[in-house]
């Protein structure tokens, strides 16, 4: 435990002394405001809540977006160290090679985490201060519910970032692959999917296999369980027709976000173990 | 000394592929002793002490180190007492001197006041304070040495430590090792040159294509090596026929020009010559004396190595 302390605190030191959480922080907050005020301006007078309008545009610009600094952040961890040859004076100290991968694990989502709440919570207070309709509990419950599952899905990209990172040999690798998981999972899957759906105009595909498609992909399952969660939100994305069918708890849907976690971090403590110095 | 040998390798063999990084390798330092090991880029000197420190695993080969083999996970504990300076290691930039060693300190469960202290040993007091990013290339080998040297360790491994260095920091380096054998540590540095090491080096191990060329001390391994000396005599043009005459069938003068001869001659018979050139009445100018170089005697261990 002390050793993955120890771990953690300098990734969370690192990440302070190059600014990296300071730029991260305001880039997030920026994008988040500037998303939020011009994305309630259209909503004008209606009834719906700009808190809720802001979760909606937030819950896309993260997808896109957190995915990307996560696996900036983590493709480097152990091939990076291992480049520069302080991995193996790390591994010649007493401590596993699994606490090395939760330690920096534990470490970048400290500030991941930070760079998240901190940007979005803003943005989220700015907004719920400016509208003219009142807060509603359903709309903080949303955003709450937002601000958790993007840490969950900057968690699933950082543990991806992390197998990269623990299987290749070469920075330049791990870099030209996280660009490629990051392509799969926001842009290319759901163009796929979507080319399916539009090639299969008699329906042969039942939504049951749609449903199972979406939630194959971290990042869709991410996006149900934002826009599905609650009515307004459902509503104002469109995701009300599917939300209404596609009867995926959201218990579920933290489990599967939950998995997407485990799963990878786990094969990376496994195959940094096996990994030859 | 009755204490077993903190490192005890034998036959220990690890292949990458086809290739033999080592194959069949043996190796013993016992406290208070140094060894080098000896040998060209990728002749094996860092896979061995990677398997001294059991970051790899050979295919076969007794080890033992600190008492335990490397493979054992009880090793892990044992690691507490090794210092390691890794061959090439690049500090985070962002960090200081002291934060470095700091977090070093505590991965070894060790305390972190007399860091200071570790600082001054290495003549970098000065520069604790200050980023590691500012730091000189000597200054970061330097950095990387303390690092090493935290909780006062029983076993150090110095990999390439005088790389790169001059030689007033080189010989700082070898300072800090001549004390630390005083306390009973033994060391095992590597190194890509014999004549880069000091003559308070104990042992050297030459390593040549992952197989044990050669092992001694340096005074034996020069006479092992089967290398002459030479004998340049001044004397003038006109006792070079004698000197010809004198030395005809009993050592080779390849060189005889100008008035100088240049007479090669085994290390046994070195005053034999000596003797026969004043005994003989030769008028010389000037005799000089010259012994194989450190140079010499590396060359001479692997290109045979290589030949076989």
């Amino acid at each position: 435990m002390r050793n993955i302390w120890t771990i953690a605190a300098k990734e969370i030191r690192d990440g302070t002394r190059n600014r990296w959480i300071v730029m991260i922080t305001l880039i997030m907050a920026g994008l988040a405001l500037i998303l939020a005020l011009l994305g309630s301006a259209p909503t004008g007078t209606t009834s719906i809540n700009p808190l809720t309008v802001t979760v909606v545009s937030l819950s896309s610009l993260s997808i896109f977006f957190i995915p990307l600094i996560a696996l900036l952040l983590a493709y480097d961890a152990i091939v990076g160290e291992a480049e520069r040859g302080t991995l193996l004076l790390l591994l010649a100290h007493p401590i596993s090679r699994w606490q090395v991968i939760i330690g920096k694990f534990s470490g970048h989502l400290v500030l991941l985490t930070f760079a998240i709440l901190v940007g979005y919570g803003l943005a989220g207070l700015v907004i719920s201060q400016t509208g003219d309709v009142g807060v509603t509990k359903a709309a903080i419950d949303s955003f709450i519910r937002l601000l958790a599952s993007s840490v969950m899905l900057g968690a699933i990209f950082l543990a991806l970032g992390y197998l990269i990172s623990a299987a290749v040999n070469e920075r330049g690798t791990a870099a030209a692959l996280a660009i490629g998981v990051w392509l799969l999972f926001v842009l290319l899957y759901d163009m796929g999917l979507l080319a399916m759906l539009a090639v299969d105009g008699d329906h042969t595909i039942s939504e049951r296999v749609v449903t199972w498609l979406l939630l194959a992909n971290p990042t869709d399952a991410y996006r149900m369980f934002n826009l599905t969660g609650d009515e307004h939100t459902a509503l104002l994305s469109g995701m009300a027709g599917l939300s209404a069918r596609l009867q995926v708890p959201a218990v579920a849907l933290i489990a599967l976000l939950l998995g997407w976690v485990l799963v990878p971090l786990t094969i990376s403590c496994v195959i940094f173990r096996r990994r030859q110095l | 000394m009755t204490k077993p040998p903190y490192i005890e390798i034998s036959g220990a063999t690890k292949t990458y592929g086809a290739e033999d990084a080592v194959r069949d390798v043996g190796l013993v330092l016992e406290a208070g002793h140094c060894h080098a090991l000896v040998g060209h880029n990728g002749a094996g000197k860092s896979t061995l002490i990677k398997i001294a420190l059991g970051l790899v695993r050979p295919i076969s080969g007794e080890i033992q180190v600190l008492g335990i083999d490397p493979r054992d996970r009880a090793f892990n504990k044992a690691r507490r007492r090794i210092g390691f300076l890794p061959e090439q290691a690049l500090f985070q930039g962002t960090m200081t001197g002291m934060e470095t060693l700091k977090f070093y300190a505590r991965l070894k469960n060790a305390p972190g006041e007399n860091l200071k202290a570790l600082f001054e040993r290495v003549e970098l007091g000065a520069a604790a304070t200050k980023r590691v990013g500012a730091y000189s290339k000597g200054m970061r080998q330097r950095l990387g040495l303390a690092q090493a040297l935290i909780g006062n360790p029983d076993l150090l491994i110095l990999d390439e430590p005088t790389s790169g260095l001059d030689p007033a920091s080189r010989k700082n380096v070898y300072r800090i090792i001549d004390d630390m054998k005083a306390d009973g540590v033994a060391v095992l540095i590597s190194s890509h040159a014999l004549s880069e090491l000091d003559s308070r080096v104990d042992e050297v191990s030459i390593l040549d294509h992952g197989k044990l060329a050669a092992t001694g001390s340096i005074p034996a391994l020069r006479a092992g090596a089967g290398l002459s000396s030479h004998i340049r005599v001044e004397a003038g043009p006109k006792q070079m026929p004698k000197l010809a005459k004198l030395f005809a069938g009993e050592f080779d003068c390849g060189h005889l020009v100008n008035g100088v001869a240049i007479l090669e001659c085994a290390e046994k018979k070195k005053r034999l010559l000596l003797k026969k050139i004043l005994d003989h009445g030769v008028t010389y100018k000037d005799i000089e004396l010259s012994e194989p170089s450190l140079e010499d005697v590396f060359a001479a261990f692997t290109n045979h190595g290589a030949r076989q």
